[in-house]
């Protein structure tokens, strides 16, 4: 039966997506309450084939009957399904929040952001299920183009950001497909689980050195690693918050989850190739976690800030790859995790400063906390867990990469992780600064007067999903040992069966 | 003889300069529609490199012909068809980007990248 569930998860925004005009025309609620509905039911879905898939092993799907390497295969193992469930439960949480963001456009404009958040939705829950390197490009292009439509409606700025995006994107997509190309070529399949077979005997041959590379300079464009990171920025910055909370949230962290795919799953971290471009893309996770906190320590915006904060968390997670052992891989998906659900909360609120008082600069943010208490006590909430304090989720996945790290005695990296995290402090103390501190002594300050006087801070479907990541950033801190030895020890390659 | 080594080796040079010259056009040229036609010629560098991996000398159309088991002399029918996929992702890609250019065009009043980003920084 759970078998059934595997396409559900793909098709079920899918179909949706393609309705969503003709619902917009009818009605914009109706067009909400079937994202939302159909992005449930993905979530759903992808929690219960998690939960059978830890408990039997990996499950397959075959696309009309037809078994591999002939026909396309969707493959859950437990990494897989942690991911699908990770990428389903924040969408899940955008399309809520994205409400007042998307209500103030046209009803065809309307209908089509929910259209195109479902598609990227839909790409990347295919990504993360699919069993067929071809299939999974399709997948990646169809959310990336997704992508490049909804960063468009940001704004006039955000045309050009998109274009650049679209430029760079295109350049990484078509990395990757040429390095399926000479995959292909050496071995003559495309699925997964047969190319581990029989790219076993073929290891050390100059194919899979440039496959690999071709694929290593791909993803790492796409999940903006260090320098490669130049679209990601104005991107981010210029994005509809809903968008932005999304793409830094999932977006770039799909890639990082293929790069852990094809180089453990598919070639294995101590074959061929790997270990030398493993190395590589290690001190350049180190250049660019300090890079990337440096530059939002300059930043005077605070979408822009957090989009550079982005680029030095996503190197956590590539540091994690490099460094290659099962506490370092550990850590390196939990952070993906915990930077999901820490920086989907921080833009969220980034957001809804922006709907609330349409200003985008930090220093205005002087005593916002009397207008937001609850939203900015989000905020430092998710701020904290970024910094690494202990109760907070943020704090464990830099413990296990660090421990990973001494345990494969590369201490430069230990230092970047403890250096990173005093950035870190650097960057978002000042911000919690101005909003609880700075404008307090303000005598002629009109804050006070503006106090709600009656209902809550922010239209409730903006402060409940702020309220529930942030709280997810606790639980997720406080259970991660659970989540550590129940799932993610699956995850990682060898562990678990 | 020229046949062989057009598909031998020659090709595979020859796709080579084509992908990096599309490369070159997007990230050289300061003009957006030439950095669309960059992309399209990257991306059918890579089409063709897919199809010359299906490519055999002397070999028949992939249809089988009653009686004749033998795979070896028929093409690989499975690059085309892959690459039908990725014409048709191209050919979407060459949409949106168009049709941002257009909204770029419409806003700025110009599609060169230094114009644009002049225009952009002085609103």
């Amino acid at each position: 039966m759970n078998e059934q569930l595997i396409p559900l998860i793909v098709i079920a925004p899918l179909l949706t997506a393609l309705i969503t005009p003709l619902l917009a025309y009818l009605s914009a609620k109706l067009v909400r309450a079937f994202s939302i509905l159909s992005v449930l039911i993905s979530l759903i879905g992808a929690i219960s084939v998690l939960l059978t898939v830890i408990e039997n092993g990996p499950l397959s799907y075959f696309f009309g009957s037809w078994p591999p390497p002939i026909g396309i295969e969707y493959y859950i193992d437990p990494l897989g399904g942690t991911m699908a469930v990770l990428i389903a439960a924040v969408s899940f949480l955008v399309a809520i929040y994205s409400g007042p963001f998307y209500k103030n456009e046209k009803w065809y404009r309307e209908g089509g952001c929910y259209g195109l958040h479902l598609l990227i939705t839909a790409g990347l829950l295919g990504m993360s299920v699919t069993g067929d390197i071809f299939n999974l490009y399709v997948f990646f292009e169809i959310s990336s183009l997704a992508t490049y439509g909804l960063i468009s409606t940001g704004g006039p700025k955000a045309l050009v950001a998109s274009f650049k995006y679209l430029i760079l994107g295109t350049i990484g997509t078509s990395f990757y497909l040429l390095g399926v190309g000479y995959l292909y070529s050496i071995t003559g399949t495309l699925n997964m689980l047969d190319l581990a077979e029989k790219l076993q005997p073929l290891i050390d041959s100059p194919a899979i050195i440039i496959a690999m590379t071709l694929m290593a300079v791909g993803l790492t464009l796409k999940m903006a690693q260090f320098p490669l990171h130049g679209w990601l920025p104005d991107a981010h910055t210029y994005a509809p918050p809903p968008l932005s909370a999304l793409m830094s949230g999932i977006v770039i962290k799909v890639p990082a989850y293929i790069l852990l795919r094809v180089y453990f799953f598919i070639i294995g971290p101590a074959n061929g190739p790997i270990p030398q471009i493993l190395t590589i893309l290690g001190w350049l996770a180190a250049l660019g976690i300090i890079f990337g906190s440096v530059m939002a320590i300059a930043q005077s915006e605070l979408k822009r800030m957090l989009a550079y904060s982005s680029v030095a968390q996503i190197s956590y997670v590539v540091l994690g790859l490099a460094i290659g052992n099962s506490l370092s891989l550990i850590g390196a998906i939990l952070h993906m995790i915990n930077h999901a659900v820490m920086k989907s909360c921080l833009f969220f609120v980034a957001g809804a400063y922006i709907f609330k008082t349409g200003e985008h600069s930090i220093d205005k943010l002087r005593g916002i906390y009397k207008k937001m208490p609850l939203s900015m006590g989000a905020f430092v909430i998710a701020a904290l867990s970024m910094i690494g304090i202990p109760p907070m989720a943020g704090f464990f996945s830099k413990w296990y990469l660090v421990f990973g790290a001494i345990e494969a005695n590369l201490w430069p990296y230990v230092v970047v992780i403890i250096l990173s995290s005093l950035l870190n402090l650097v960057y978002f103390l000042r911000v919690i600064e101005i909003i609880y501190l700075k404008g307090i002594d303000d005598s002629n300050s009109d804050l006070d007067i503006i106090k709600p006087k009656k209902g809550f801070e922010l239209p409730l479907t903006l402060l409940i999903p702020i309220l529930v990541l942030s709280l997810g950033i606790i639980v997720i801190g406080l259970s991660n040992e659970q989540i550590v030895t129940q799932v993610l020890q699956f995850a990682i390659p060898g562990g678990g069966y | 003889m020229i046949q062989q080594v057009f598909a031998s080796n020659i090709i595979y040079g020859l796709i080579m300069l084509l992908f990096i010259l599309g490369i070159y056009g997007m990230l050289e040229k300061k003009n957006f529609l030439k950095k669309i036609l960059g992309m399209n010629m990257m991306q059918v560098a890579v089409i063709i490199f897919f199809l010359t991996l299906g490519q055999k000398l002397g070999a028949a159309v992939p249809i089988l012909i009653p009686g004749v088991d033998n795979v070896d002399i028929y093409a690989n029918p499975l690059p085309h068809t892959l690459m039908l996929t990725a014409i048709v992702v191209s050919l979407s890609i060459l949409g949106v980007a168009l049709a941002l250019l257009m909204q770029i065009q419409r806003q700025y009043g110009s599609i060169e990248e230094n114009e644009v980003l002049r225009r952009m920084n002085d609103e």
